[in-house]
C-alpha cells in the first residue's frame, strides 16, 4: 500500500470512530487529538504504535489536509510548541517504552512541555551547562538555575540538560532528562523584557527528585540528544511563503493606506528592503525545493540570519516613518502573554521586539560562526576548553 | 505558479558546457589582455560560443533556425559568462539585440543573429534603464524611401558597437515607437576606454543615416518591452555569477594564505564578512534564478508581464549592489595581492561596478519597482 493509501486509511478509521465521541473527551480541549493519535495521524513519521504510520515525514501536510477535510479537528501545535517541536521527535528517537507514553498526552494538550537548557552562564555556549543532576539510588536530585524557558509557568513537563559528571570534558558529562515541573524545588519567575511583558522564565531548580527512569539515553549522552532537539528547532524553512509577508507586510500596507506616512526620503529605504525581503523570500522557494527533492543544501541556515536582519531594519523604518505616532505605545505593563506576533501592537513593540530576533534561538553571531565554517569550510575558532574536565574549566 | 528553483538535468548540462568553454577560453589571463588589447574581444572568440556551442539562435524560435529556448537558458548562460567577465557578445547581441530582432518581426536579422553570422548591438546609453537611443528620426517622404527613417544626434556610451554589424536603435515612445536598424558604414562610432573593458563603450553618432523601418505602434513597444525585460534578467544572472566567483575565489584564498602563524580565514573578524557575503551572494542567485524562471514562465504565456518585470527588476536591483560588494571584499580580502594586476579580482570589480550601473542603476530600478508595486514616493 502506498504511503498516501496508508493515510487515507487512517484517517478514514479515525472518522469512524469520532463519531462514537461521547462525554469527557468529546469535550476536552482537542476533541479528536486522542483519535488522531492512536490511528498514527499525529506525526505521521513516528512508528505505528507512537502517533505515527512511519511513513516520510514531508506527507505531515497530505496528512494534516486530510484530517481536516474529514472534519477533525487537530490540536494547534502552537498551544504545545516545545512539546510538538522538541520534545516529541526526541523521544520519539531516544526515549524508552515507559517514556514513549508521554507522546499521546504531548499530543492531546494534556502534557504541555517547556526546555529547561540555556543558563545565565551556558547561552551560546550551551555545553557549558553548570545545573546539577547528582545519582541517590534510583533518583536524580537536580540543582541549578535555568533561563529563557517560555511557557514554564504553564508547563506540566520539561526537556532538561544538566551535568551529571563533571570530572570530563563539557561535552561529554552531559545527561538528558525529562522533569516534571510540578515536583517539590522547582520554583518559576517570569523574566521581564524589554517590552515590559515576560514571554519568559527563570527557573530555578532545588533539589528536585528526577527518578532515573525518567533519564532520555545513557548518562553521558546529553549532548548528542540535545542537538536532535536543537536540530528540530530551527526556524521551519520557508518555502510557499507569500510576497509582502511579516514585517515587510505591516510597512508597506501603511505605506499604501495612509499617505501621511510617506516621507520622500524614507522612500529609497523602503524599496531597498522591500527587495532585500524578496531576494530573501526567493532563497526560501530554492531551500524548500532543495529539501522537498532530498538534497538539503546549506542555505537553510542562512535564513534566520536574513529573517533578523530585515525584521529589525523594517520595525526600525517602521517607527521612522510615522512621525510621532512612530513614538506612541499601548502599554509597558508586566504581563505574561499567551499567545504574541511580532508583527502585533504598536510600532514601539515591534522595534523592541525584533531585537530578539538576532538572539533566540542561535545569536546571528553564531549562526555567521556555523555559516562560516560548516559551509564554507574555514577553520575553526581557536578553542581552550574542549579537552579539559568541566570542572578545572574557567567560570 | 510554482517556480522551478533548481536545475533540471538540461540547464546542468548546459551550465557544464558553457563553464568548460570558457574555462579554456576565457581563461583571467585572456581576459586581463582586453585591456591592452581590445582585438582579443574577437570574432573568433564570439563564435565560440554563437556558432561551436550554438547559443546564438537560444532565444530565437525554431522556426527561425533557432533553439526555441528561454530566459531560463539564457540566465544560465549568463552566470557563467559573469563568473569568467567574459568579453563576449552574448548579454548585448545573444539577448537583447536578437530578442529585439525577434519581437519586431525582422526574420531575416534575427536569422542572421541565430545562424551567429551577425553580431548586433542595441545603440542606448548603457547606463540607461530604457533602450530608448534618444535619437531624433525624418521620416521619408519620398514614396521610394517607404520604410525607412533618417536619423541624427548623439548616443553616449552605447555597449559593444564597435564591431557589430548591425546597430539596432529604438526611436519615440508610446504609441510613436519604432525600431529601426543603422548600417555601422553609417555612423561614427568612438570607443573610448571605460572602467570595463570587457564590455566596451564607444559615443554613437549619426546625421541623417538612413535607417530600416523594422517595426513601429504596438508591435515596437511589445519588442522593446520583452527585450528590456531580457535584459535585465541576463544582466542580473550575469552580476549573480561575478559575485559568486568573487566569493569563491576569496574563500580559496583566505584558507591558505596564513598569517601570525593562522590561515587568514580563522579570524572571527573575516569569517563573519564572509558568511554575511555567502548569505547575499545565495540570495542575488536565488533571486536571479526567479526573475529568469518568472520570465520563462510569461515567455510561454503562464504569467503576466507585471509580475515578471517585478521579478527581473528585484534581481537586477538586488543582484548588483551585491556584486559590487563581493568583488569588493575579494579586493580587500586578498591584501595587498587585490591590488595588482596580476591576480583576476580587478576583472571582477570592473565588471561587477560597471555592471551595477548597467541598465540603470539600483536605486533608478528600485524606482521603477516602486511603481509596478504601487508603492509611491508621495
Amino acid at each position: 500500500m502506498s504511503e498516501h493509501a496508508r493515510i487515507d486509511e487512517a484517517v478514514a478509521a479515525a472518522t469512524a470512530a469520532a463519531a462514537g465521541l461521547t462525554g469527557a473527551e468529546a469535550e476536552a480541549r482537542a476533541p479528536h487529538a486522542g483519535l488522531l493519535y492512536d490511528y498514527g495521524l499525529a506525526w505521521v513519521n513516528f512508528p505505528r504504535g507512537a502517533g505515527g504510520l512511519g511513513v516520510s515525514a514531508s506527507l505531515q501536510d497530505y496528512a494534516d489536509a486530510a484530517v481536516d477535510a474529514a472534519g477533525l479537528h487537530r490540536p494547534d501545535p502552537h498551544d504545545n510548541a516545545i512539546g510538538f517541536g522538541m520534545a516529541a521527535p526526541t523521544i520519539a528517537a531516544y526515549g524508552t517504552a515507559e517514556q514513549k507514553t508521554w507522546l499521546r498526552r504531548i499530543y492531546t494538550l494534556e502534557t504541555i512541555v517547556c526546555q529547561l537548557f540555556s543558563e545565565p552562564g551556558a547561552g551560546s555556549d550551551l555545553a557549558a551547562v553548570a545545573t546539577k543532576a547528582v545519582r541517590d539510588g534510583d533518583t536524580y536530585r537536580v540543582t541549578g538555575q535555568k533561563v529563557w524557558t517560555s511557557g514554564a509557568h504553564n508547563a506540566d513537563l520539561a526537556i532538561l540538560i544538566a551535568r551529571t559528571d563533571p570530572s570530563v570534558p563539557k561535552h561529554r558529562g552531559l545527561s538528558y532528562f525529562l522533569l516534571d515541573m510540578h515536583a517539590p524545588g522547582v520554583e518559576t519567575r517570569g523574566l521581564r523584557q524589554i517590552t515590559g511583558e515576560a514571554e519568559f522564565n527563570e527557573v530555578f531548580l532545588t533539589d528536585v527528585p528526577v527518578p532515573a527512569s525518567m533519564r532520555l539515553g545513557e548518562p553521558g549522552e546529553g549532548w548528542k540528544i540535545a542537538n536532535t532537539t536543537l536540530n528540530n528547532e530551527r526556524v521551519a524553512i520557508g518555502g510557499g511563503a507569500p510576497r509582502e509577508g511579516g514585517m515587510l507586510g505591516v510597512v508597506t500596507r501603511a505605506w499604501r493606506e495612509q499617505p501621511e506616512v510617506r516621507d520622500p526620503l524614507l522612500h529609497d529605504e523602503l524599496m531597498r528592503l522591500w527587495v532585500e525581503s524578496e531576494a530573501a523570500r526567493m532563497l526560501g522557494e530554492r531551500t524548500a525545493q532543495q529539501v522537498a527533492a532530498g538534497q538539503p543544501g546549506p542555505e537553510g541556515s542562512g535564513a534566520k540570519l536574513s529573517f533578523a536582519r530585515n525584521a529589525q531594519q523594517l520595525s526600525a523604518l517602521d517607527v521612522r516613518m510615522r512621525g510621532v505616532d512612530g513614538l506612541r505605545h499601548d502599554s509597558y505593563e508586566m504581563r505574561r502573554p499567551e499567545h504574541y506576533s511580532m508583527t502585533g501592537r504598536t510600532p514601539v513593540y515591534r522595534y523592541l521586539r525584533a531585537k530578539g530576533n538576532s538572539i533566540e534561538g542561535g545569536t546571528s553571531e553564531i549562526i555567521r560562526n556555523i555559516i562560516a565554517e560548516r559551509v564554507l569550510g574555514l577553520p575553526g575558532e581557536h578553542r581552550t576548553d574542549k579537552d579539559l574536565p568541566f570542572k578545572d574549566l574557567p567560570r | 505558479m510554482t517556480i522551478e528553483m533548481l536545475d533540471t538535468e538540461l540547464a546542468a548540462d548546459l551550465r557544464r558546457t558553457v563553464r568548460a568553454f570558457l574555462t579554456e577560453r576565457c581563461d583571467p589571463g585572456t581576459v586581463a589582455e582586453v585591456y591592452d588589447d581590445p582585438a582579443i574581444a574577437s570574432r573568433e572568440l564570439n563564435d565560440g560560443w554563437a556558432r561551436e556551442l550554438g547559443l546564438a539562435g537560444l532565444l530565437v524560435p525554431e522556426a527561425d533556425g533557432g533553439a526555441g529556448a528561454s530566459l531560463a537558458e539564457a540566465a544560465v548562460v549568463a552566470h557563467a559568462i559573469g563568473r569568467h567577465a567574459a568579453p563576449l557578445r552574448f548579454l548585448t547581441s545573444g539577448v537583447i539585440a536578437t530578442t529585439l530582432a525577434t519581437r519586431a518581426g525582422d526574420r531575416d536579422l534575427a536569422a542572421a543573429l541565430a545562424a551567429g553570422d551577425r553580431y548586433a548591438a542595441v545603440a542606448f546609453p548603457a547606463t540607461s534603464p530604457t533602450l530608448n537611443s534618444g535619437l531624433a528620426a525624418a521620416t521619408a517622404s519620398n514614396a521610394d524611401e517607404a520604410g525607412t527613417a533618417h536619423v541624427s544626434g548623439t548616443i553616449a556610451g552605447v555597449m559593444e558597437a564597435a564591431g557589430a554589424d548591425d546597430l539596432i536603435a529604438v526611436l519615440g515612445s508610446g504609441e510613436d515607437t519604432t525600431i529601426v536598424v543603422i548600417d555601422p558604414a553609417e555612423a561614427r562610432i568612438l570607443p573610448f576606454l571605460s572602467l570595463d573593458e570587457t564590455r566596451r563603450l564607444a559615443d554613437i553618432t549619426v546625421e541623417n543615416a538612413a535607417a530600416r523601418i523594422v517595426a513601429t505602434g504596438p508591435q515596437a513597444v511589445a519588442a522593446v518591452e520583452a527585450a528590456t525585460l531580457a535584459g535585465q534578467v541576463a544582466l542580473a544572472a550575469e552580476l549573480a555569477g561575478t559575485a559568486a566567483q568573487a566569493l569563491s575565489t576569496t574563500l580559496d584564498y583566505v584558507r591558505t594564505r596564513v598569517q601570525f602563524g593562522r590561515a587568514v580565514g580563522s579570524y572571527q573578524a573575516i569569517k563573519h564578512r564572509l558568511a554575511d557575503l555567502w548569505l547575499a551572494v545565495s540570495q542575488a542567485d536565488a533571486a536571479a534564478t526567479y526573475a529568469a524562471q518568472t520570465a520563462a514562465n510569461w515567455q510561454r504565456g503562464d504569467e503576466d508581464l507585471r509580475e515578471a518585470r517585478i521579478c527581473a527588476l528585484t534581481a537586477l536591483a538586488y543582484a548588483a549592489p551585491v556584486a559590487v560588494q563581493a568583488a569588493e571584499e575579494a579586493v580587500q580580502l586578498h591584501g595587498g595581492n587585490g591590488m595588482t594586476w596580476e591576480y583576476p579580482i580587478h576583472l571582477l570589480l570592473k565588471r561587477a561596478k560597471a555592471g551595477e550601473l548597467t541598465l540603470g542603476h539600483p536605486a533608478a530600478n528600485r524606482a521603477a519597482l516602486a511603481e509596478l508595486t504601487e508603492l509611491p514616493v508621495w
